[in-house]
């Protein structure tokens, strides 16, 4: 009995080994293969040909400038859109609204958050666009504001539900603490419960931006897909293309092993970069402010 | 005429459990009164009453009177702002607010609108030498409050609460996490400071009761069994059940 228990244990211990190693593997496969498919576009397009502001493939123009420029325009607009509302809604359903109201609108944005992309990207087409181009008077309703409102939208629900947790986490003696030196309401919640809850608003924003730049579809489906490099603030209310459109609406054409196939994948080394970028960022961040959460708790 | 005039006040909170039950009792100004008893027993409920902390809890119903001077607290019209400034409260954990050492003590003067510089400058002083802080801190009041010991952080909540120069400090057990020396510190601070406020403390133990306290109440479940000054409580209980918790029968 005792050695089939020993057998099983070591059984286990193995599979959850393999489980978690694997993972790792196929992360580092992913990565080899991205490598190996994206850095010879490096030998076949010069540097310099690469970061230039044309992109138009059929005629060897391969410079992606516009298309980090189109993601940077998309995912910052969304941000600037998805942090503010998120933040306040946040704030809304853990610190005023009553606990009743709280326990449905929660599980209500986290259903939001789960609604697929496309479903929304539609919405942006339908409805979105034909609103902003007779309100906002453009020529086309399909531009990197419209992909900004949508992807601020769909970022929106993470960033809410997130920062929420992270409210709620903040130990209530800490409201306590403030209400008893006659803080008001709204004094405790800026003063004292959203600064507490730093770090994990923080992530709520880094995920945001991830989900924002990570997004295709919808993207593709509302900016209009114009790989314009952008010249002046107006460049927002103009057609744009973010770099994830790109791949996905020329991967299936392009011929294997040729330049633009290359070139295709070294967008998403750089893609790839960014998202390093923002997670490494938001984890500095976390990891800072955590360690001075704990020491005030401790 | 006392400062805490209570009339059969009964707190129920919405899970059922009924927390205080019918408390009757007067609280003298510039004294230490102390609330005694096992946990449970209704003395975080009482002080949170007393500066409406409880407006936070989950609390079904609120019955009876408390008068502090000519104001009924129970009343739902009263400003509690102004009341907590009036009534302040320290914890049983230390809470410094995630901020600099001064910004801690000023922060309740900033909220009630405080700009002077000089005027915070020397409420942070006033407040720190009062909590017995200002020798161990004078030369850092700008580095982290989260830096300090838990004794000291203690301390600093006291100044806190001392800043807004209120009129009755409410204390629920504020010395259960902190070492003897810190211990030694709050009460002796308590001790001189009565002259000017008024203190309702919830002890960490009897002992402390007995070296701080000018009246004890003892409550039991929800009821208070006995009210009586402490050299009376701590010599001649008249209540079998207050005798058998200071003899450590029970609790």
């Amino acid at each position: 009995m005792i050695a089939r228990n020993r057998l099983t244990e070591i059984g286990v211990t193995r599979l959850i080994q393999l489980a978690g190693f694997s993972s790792i593997i196929f992360m580092g496969m992913i990565l080899y293969f991205l490598l190996t498919e994206g850095v010879p576009a490096l030998g076949e397009v010069s540097l310099r040909e690469l970061f230039s502001s044309r992109w138009y493939p059929i005629e060897g123009f391969y410079g992606i400038l516009p298309l980090i420029t189109g993601s940077l325009m998309v995912t910052i607009g969304a941000m600037l859109i998805a942090v503010p509302f998120g933040l306040c809604a946040a704030v809304y359903i853990s610190e005023v609204a009553p606990p009743r109201l709280a326990a449905v609108l929660k599980p209500l944005v986290e259903i939001l958050a789960g609604l697929p992309s496309v479903v929304l990207g539609f919405l942006g087409i339908v409805i979105l666009s034909p609103f902003l181009r007779r309100f906002l008077d453009l020529p086309t309703g399909l531009t990197a504001f419209t992909g900004s409102l949508l992807l601020g939208g769909i970022a929106i629900p993470t960033v809410i539900s997130i920062s929420e947790d992270a409210l709620n986490n903040v130990p209530r003696s800490y409201r306590e603490a403030a209400r008893a030196l006659g803080a008001t309401g709204w004094q405790t919640i800026w003063g004292v419960t959203v600064p507490a809850a730093r770090s994990g608003i923080l992530t709520a924003v880094m995920l945001g931006v991830g989900r924002a730049m990570g997004e295709t579809m919808a993207v593709m489906m509302v900016t209009g897909n114009a790989p314009v490099l952008p010249s002046s603030l107006g460049a927002l209310f103009e057609p744009a293309r973010t770099m994830t459109a790109t791949i996905a609406s020329e991967m299936g054409e392009v011929a294997t092993g040729s330049e633009h196939y290359h070139v295709l994948f070294f967008i998403g080394i750089v893609l790839f970069l960014f998202s390093l970028v923002v997670n490494l960022i938001a984890s500095r961040l976390v990891f800072r402010s955590k360690g001075r959460a704990e020491r005030v708790l401790s | 005429m006392s400062l805490f005039e209570i009339y059969d006040l009964t707190v129920e909170y919405s899970d059922g459990t009924e927390s205080l039950q019918g408390v009757t009792m007067n609280i003298e100004a510039n004294e230490v009164t102390c609330l005694i008893g096992p946990a449970g027993g209704g003395k975080s409920t009482f002080l949170r009453v007393l500066n409406r902390l409880n407006d936070l809890a989950d609390v079904k119903k609120v019955s009876g009177k408390v008068m502090f001077k000519d104001m009924n607290l129970l009343d739902p019209k009263i400003d509690v702002i102004d009341l907590r400034r009036r009534i302040g409260m320290v914890f049983a954990r230390p809470l410094p607010l995630p901020l600099s050492l001064y910004e801690n003590v000023a922060y309740g003067l900033r909220t009630a609108g405080e700009r002077s510089k000089a005027k915070l400058d020397r409420a942070v002083e006033q407040a720190l030498r009062q909590a017995q802080l200002w020798d161990e801190v004078y030369d850092r009041l700008d580095a982290p409050a989260s830096r300090l010991s838990g004794g000291q952080q203690q301390r600093l909540c006291l100044a806190r609460t001392l800043s807004l120069e209120p009129e009755v400090v409410l204390l629920d057990e504020p010395t259960s996490a902190l070492d003897p020396i810190s211990t030694a510190k709050i009460e002796s601070s308590i001790l001189e400071l009565k002259e000017r406020y008024t203190f309702i403390v919830a002890p960490h133990s009897i002992q402390q009761a007995g070296r701080i306290a000018d009246h004890v109440a003892f409550f039991l479940q929800g009821e208070l069994v006995e009210y009586q000054p402490a050299s009376e409580i701590f010599t001649r209980p008249r209540d079998k059940r207050t005798e058998d918790y200071l003899q450590g029968r029970f609790g």
